[in-house]
């Protein structure tokens, strides 16, 4: 199985109000990989992984999901997720880190079944791999943001998935932390085998984890792996990031700032 | 109360029917609240409103309709201003609140012209509007108690589904959960919960009884089955000791049953700010 294709995009645009957002993107994600996606602010990348868990629906193109076109893809919780909003979820909520943990379970459920012992051990699970198993009583709210961003990966990583999708998690969490989180991050794909896609702003940090990256800005502009990412100059990432780049080429020199 | 409860079967009805909607008030209170929907218990109890108004005109308009309980056409129009705000929140996609005022203001501007072509400034539209311990008879607190069974069903299924809609739309439509589906078949169980509700807490008070005992319980639970039972244990407190003093002091149950929510509401505010000020004194 490992090298297989298990997100495949074939000339996939989308539009937003008469303005396309994604254009022309062809993409092949295979299994194992750590994939950085990375690109200047509006250029589409939360739009492609939108598109990719199908949120939203491509204009043109076509999107392949575990071999499957994506209107027919049913297997979910192949599918894990951590989304940018969750560092802006309603704080208030009363539920336990628990309670939102089994959450994930919903799909692999299925509709009529109920919450039972087995579910709550593999929340447990997930929660022992992020390292919150101590937190399973506490309320979410009371958590810091850190330590929610591991609850919400827990959530995505209790369904096993075999892809797991993250939009800018780094964001609103500590450099400190951000280390301890590339670390959790490299344990999953190395020991667990799960094919990871991270959008970042920060480029330096994900090409010293990530295994490829790919570089867009509506259009695709570089995909390939890190090594040859690497060999691409400043007066590349010029051309590539337009008026972006004093930001960008910043983060790529000192990699502890996290814009946001 | 005690005897008079044997003795009186517009009590007996009062009583069981208050009990009923002490559970599923609060019950689907707390996933209006939690979603920030508050509101929508309004507009709903104002349109029923007008449904109240409209089988009242027909009632004296139309011969041959005498015995219709106007209860079943406040349900009527319940749902339907239910599935009106869900086509205005589609409509204003970016302004989704705005189809709250829209139905409430539409609701009882409607309701006043048909309750005035009807004469029915009077004590019977009274008690719909503040509720009433006389007013519930057999038939309609049997159709109470088909709704709670109705809508406790219906929450223990999709429990899952209801909870990662309220915590997570995003999440839920990944999940494969149809949240328009199931969104519906909420606000359609909140508008017959709303009608149903109205007999003994009345139409401007109903609102009250969806989310003051949630109010409350947000101060205390922890988890979110914690707040589904504290919000029913206030509810059904606020139900009961309401309905006995209405009947005592002889005032509309509405009153009594809202000020008793009200006054749990302050106690648990003032018991949370005190263990947290235990706690912080206990820390230092």
């Amino acid at each position: 199985m490992s090298n297989h294709p298990i997100v495949k995009m074939e000339q996939v645009s989308f539009k937003y109000e008469k303005e396309w957002v994604v254009k022309d993107v062809n993409l092949v994600i295979r299994q194992g990989q750590f994939l950085g996606l990375v690109g200047p602010n509006g250029s589409g990348k939360s739009t492609l992984i939108k598109l990719m868990l199908g949120l939203a629906k491509p204009d043109r193109g076509s999107i392949t999901l575990y071999d499957r076109p994506i209107k027919s893809f049913s297997n979910w919780q192949e599918i894990g997720f951590v989304s940018q909003k969750a560092n802006s979820f309603n704080s208030g909520f009363p539920a336990t880190v628990l309670e939102v943990v089994k959450a994930g379970l919903v799909s692999r459920i299925g509709t009529f079944k109920f919450f039972n012992k087995t579910h709550k051990d593999k929340a447990l699970k997930a929660l022992r791999t992020v390292e919150m198993e101590d937190y399973a009583h506490s309320n979410i709210g009371e958590l810091s943001g850190g330590q929610q961003q591991r609850v919400f990966i827990a959530r995505a990583l209790v369904s096993d998935p075999s892809l797991l999708i993250l939009d800018e998690p780094t964001v609103g969490v500590d450099a400190k932390h951000v280390t301890e989180f590339y670390d959790l991050l490299g344990r999953l794909n190395k020991e667990q085998g799960i094919t990871l896609l991270m959008v970042t702003h920060d480029i330096g940090t994900i090409t010293e984890h990530a295994t490829h990256v790919l570089c867009m800005n509506k259009t695709v502009h570089f995909h390939g792996n890190t090594e040859e990412y690497k060999e691409f100059n400043d007066e590349d990432l010029n051309r590539l990031y337009g008026h972006s780049v004093q930001q960008l080429t910043h983060n790529h020199d000192h990699d502890e700032v996290n814009p946001s | 109360m005690i005897e008079s409860f044997f003795q009186y079967e517009f009590l007996q009805n009062a009583a069981i029917t208050g009990i009923l909607i002490g559970i599923v008030a609060p019950l689907l209170g707390v996933f209006i609240v939690v979603r920030r929907l508050s509101l929508i218990a309004d507009a709903l109890s104002h349109i029923t409103l007008t449904g109240i108004a409209a089988s009242l005109l027909l009632e004296k308009k139309v011969t041959g309709i005498n015995d219709w309980n106007p209860v079943y056409m406040g349900m009527v129009f319940s749902v339907g201003g239910a599935i009106l705000i869900e086509r205005l929140r589609k409509l204003y996609k970016h302004y989704e609140e705005l189809a709250i005022p829209i139905i409430l203001s539409g609701g009882i501007g409607l309701g006043v012209i048909l309750i005035s072509l009807a004469d029915g400034f009077n004590t019977d539209l009274f008690s719909y509007l503040f509720g009433s311990v006389t007013a519930v008879d057999r038939t309609s607190m049997w159709t109470v108690l088909i709704i709670t069974i109705m809508v406790i069903a219906i929450v223990i299924l999709f429990y899952k589904e209801l909870f990662v809609l309220s915590f997570d739309e995003e999440q839920a439509s990944i999940s494969g959960v149809n949240g328009r589906w199931i969104h519906l078949l909420f606000i359609v169980m909140v508008a017959l919960v709303i009608a149903a509700s109205m007999q003994v807490v009345g139409i401007l008070l109903v609102s009250a009884l969806m989310t003051l005992p949630v109010a409350s319980a947000l101060r205390l639970a922890r988890s979110f089955k914690q707040t589904i039972g504290l919000s029913i244990a206030f509810g059904e407190t606020s139900v009961l000791i309401g309905l006995f003093s209405s009947y005592h002091l002889s005032v509309p149950p509405g009153g009594t049953i809202v000020m008793v929510a009200v006054i749990i509401l302050v106690m648990t505010i003032l018991f949370k700010k005190v263990r947290t000020q235990q706690w912080i004194k206990g820390e230092v």
